[in-house]
């Protein structure tokens, strides 16, 4: 068996819609010398890197040349993991490996995008280009038709989504790193809010950002040496699927790759009721019908149930299982760095770096990823080594 | 310590410059299938997949989702290198040694038909500085060809002596696309893309694919094939600028096949490697990256080549596939290497197989100039 491995340290920047000051390698750059100085470390400390990052946003060949010299990569191993929107857990997940092989001690995984040097719609012509590209192309048009198919097969209301929506931006205040920070925002102005596609409005959707993030991961040795409460990785899972336009019913309903992710990660660890075991979840939500689709798809509730979760707080800052304390996706977006950031959120919660949006007592976390509509990552981190 | 991963599959397409009677999806299917039957492994028994491919290439985002199926990544692990097919391959190697696979598929596939490669490449660059500049692949090689051949002496006709080899030893492989007697001469009269740089001295655009199955020890052990080991592995990213590099030296490959040696016990790998794959765009590419790999001093490459050592029945031959000039689109070209390298290990290399292989040696490129550089030791 592997090697048991730990992050031992995060770091991100500022997330906003445009950083026309720095290029990508100097974006980068700052996620970088975050983590680094969160671990304590210098450049020299680290093996390798991994970069993480949807290529096709900024029009970038190989972007990870370029770049690689922004995180560290100069001289040592370093190559770049691109699974659409699941490229930043992906990355994680390749980050322990690395460690986990016993080939590399110490390594530096950072996930970035800058939406705002390409056009995300034509970035995300992913879709089957013979069948289903001219009907739905980008994220809007196909969410547009999962939502309603979830929607009717679920009872999940409007209210429910807008609710979503409200506590991620009011919970993305406490996230000093978040793009979207709208502490007033009520349900009435989410559902105010234009529609794009019905029945998704502007406010249930996430944005595009400009941001990185960089993560550290280390073998037993070293992390015990280097943090005092490390985040251990005690499951690494990525199921795909492949799923036509026609099978819409797949995507957020039924969504079996996250399913059967779950059930592989949970047997691993040994977790039978996943709203109690976690002490916090961060999850990649898309828009907002996607974080109550995953609460039933992750086994929070049963199937139907997930609308309810909102209505009860359940998954509030102050509930029984917080969902999301940086944000989520619906708050921050940089697409190849949005997986990265929610594995990041997770493993500061156990090293007790969370500051305001910190919750407390947190020994086991969930993380997800989630890319080309039926990609699911997912993620166990604990404080104990296992 | 006993090597702990084996290769017990592998296949590749025939290179071709256009493959646009089939779909991607179709030739993709076709080196999943023999890599696996190779193998004796059924889709149930691979547990992970990596898939290398690039979406400029492609020219679609998150371009390995076409490929799910066919690789058979339903219900499965599956992950992507967006780069040279031997990372990919080092990302299943370390699959398997962080114990979460038993058996992982490697797949690179690209098609060089379907992009303008100059642009693609020059895409490549910084979009600040070198981009603007118009640098490409071609433009940058030509830097690097000069700087080289000035500092050591090297010819046109040394580099013509390259292609030339390499076509002729093309004639043995039956996945070629370019392959035939040619002279100096030839290559010397060939219009001049960027001096000194001639059009018969570059890699021909070509689309294909290739796959390798990856198993663990104990998997590998009871599987019918003759395992090919792994033995050591080196990568190393150089820096991006030009300017920042030696262009004739390359501190990437000397240090990527520096941990590659040290893993595999070898020290002297003129001596200790049977035969050598490496990824050359272009025909001084062979020279400098055998030199760099320590076969040889530096500037010595050219004279390794003319006594013969690296042709087929030399000391050390060097691409008896026929390399790159014989056809592999750019981020396949790395793990179409691998592929042979195995060929030859398992003594199943047909008319191209050197005597008697116990260690071989693959190599990759990715990036311009050899900026980012992987190595791996095979053996019995």
């Amino acid at each position: 068996m592997g090697r048991k491995v730990a992050i031992i340290g995060t770091g991100q920047t500022k997330h906003c819609s445009s950083r026309e000051d720095v290029n990508e390698m100097e974006l980068i750059y700052e996620a970088a010398t975050a983590a680094l100085k969160d671990a304590e470390m210098t450049i020299k400390d680290i093996d390798a890197v991994v970069l993480a990052n949807m290529e096709l946003f900024e029009g970038r060949a190989l972007p990870d040349m370029w770049c690689g010299e922004g995180a560290g990569g100069f001289m040592k191993h370093a190559f770049k993991i691109s699974t659409g929107g699941t490229s930043g857990t992906s990355g994680a997940i390749s980050g322990y490996y690395h460690v986990a092989s016993g080939l590399f001690d110490k390594v530096m995984v950072v996930g970035f995008e800058k939406h705002s040097e390409g056009n995300a719609s034509s970035g995300m012509a992913l879709t089957d280009p013979f069948w289903d590209r001219h009907i739905a192309a980008a994220a809007i048009g196909n969410f547009a038709l999962s939502v309603s198919e979830y929607m009717a097969d679920r009872g999940v209301t409007e209210e429910q989504s807008a609710k979503v929506a409200v506590k991620a931006r009011r919970n993305a205040c406490n996230n000093p790193h978040a793009h979207l920070q709208m502490p007033d925002l009520t349900v009435k102005e989410v559902l105010e809010s234009p529609v794009l596609a019905y029945p998704i409005r502007r406010l249930e959707m996430c944005p595009q950002s400009d941001g990185a993030c960089a993560i550290i991961f280390a073998s037993e040795e070293i992390a015990k040496k280097r943090c005092p409460r490390p985040a251990w990785v005690r499951a690494a899972v990525t199921r795909h699927d492949h799923i036509y336009l026609g099978e819409v019913k797949k995507r957020l309903t039924i969504m079996r790759s996250l399913r059967e992710a779950a059930k592989v990660a949970y047997d691993i660890v040994g977790i039978k009721e996943p709203l109690k075991e976690f002490d916090v979840a961060e999850i990649y939500d898309p828009l907002t019908y996607a974080e109550i689709a995953w609460y039933e798809a992750l086994g929070f509730c049963k199937d139907g149930e997930g609308g309810k979760l909102i209505d009860d707080g359940i998954t509030l800052m102050s509930g029984e299982l917080p969902v999301n304390p940086s944000g989520g996706v619906i708050s921050t977006n940089p697409v190849g760095a949005s997986g990265t950031i929610r594995v990041a959120e997770g493993a500061l919660q156990i090293h007790g770096r969370g500051g305001k949006r910190q919750v407390p007592d947190v020994n086991l976390v969930l993380v997800t990823g989630y890319g080309v509509y039926c990609w699911s990552d997912l993620l166990i981190l604990s404080s104990r080594p296992g | 310590m006993d090597p702990l991963v084996a290769i017990v599959g592998a296949s590749q397409t025939k290179f071709e410059p256009d493959k646009s009677y089939e779909s991607i999806i179709e030739t993709v299917f076709n080196v999943v299938m023999e890599a696996m039957a190779d193998a004796g492994v059924n889709r149930d028994e691979v547990d992970n997949i990596v898939t290398s491919s690039v979406d400029l290439w492609d020219g679609r985002t998150a371009s390995n989702q076409m490929l799910t199926e066919v690789v058979g990544a339903i219900m499965k692990s599956e992950s992507r290198v967006a780069g040279d097919g031997l990372g990919a391959a080092l990302q299943g190697i370390m699959a398997i040694l962080a114990g979460v696979s038993k058996v992982t598929l490697v797949v690179s596939q690209c098609r060089g038909s379907m992009g303008v490669q100059n642009e693609i490449s020059n895409w490549v660059f910084d979009p600040i500085y070198q981009q603007t500049l118009g640098l490409d692949y071609l433009s940058a090689g030509a830097l690097q060809a000069n700087y080289f051949m000035s500092q050591f002496g090297i010819s046109q006709i040394d580099c013509a002596q390259v292609v030339v080899k390499n076509l002729r030893e093309a004639q043995n492989n039956p996945y070629a696309q370019v392959k035939r007697e040619i002279t100096v001469d030839e290559v010397m009269n060939s219009p001049m893309w960027a001096y000194p740089i001639k059009e018969m001295d570059i890699a021909p655009i070509s689309d294909g694919a290739c796959a390798v199955i990856l198993a663990s020890q104990e998997k590998a052990k009871v599987l019918s094939i003759k395992p090919v080991w792994i033995l050591g592995v080196g990568s190393c990213l150089d820096s991006h600028y030009l300017g920042d590099r030696d262009l004739a030296g390359g501190d990437a490959l000397i240090m990527a096949s520096k941990k590659a040696y040290h893993m595999a016990g070898i020290t002297n790998p003129l001596e200790e490697l049977d035969v050598a794959e490496v990824t050359a765009a272009f025909s001084y590419q062979e020279l400098l990256w055998t030199e760099l790999l320590g076969f040889c001093k530096r500037g010595e490459g050219a004279n390794m080549l003319k006594t013969g050592m690296t042709s087929l029945g030399g000391a050390l031959p060097v691409n008896p596939s026929g390399g790159m000039m014989a056809g592999n689109p750019i981020t396949v070209a790395g793990l179409t290497r691998l592929v042979e390298a195995v060929l030859q290990v398992r003594g199943e290399a047909g008319q191209r197989q050197v005597k008697g292989v116990r260690r071989a040696l693959a190599h990759g490129t990715t990036g311009c100039c050899g900026q980012g550089q992987y190595v791996m030791i095979v053996g019995d």
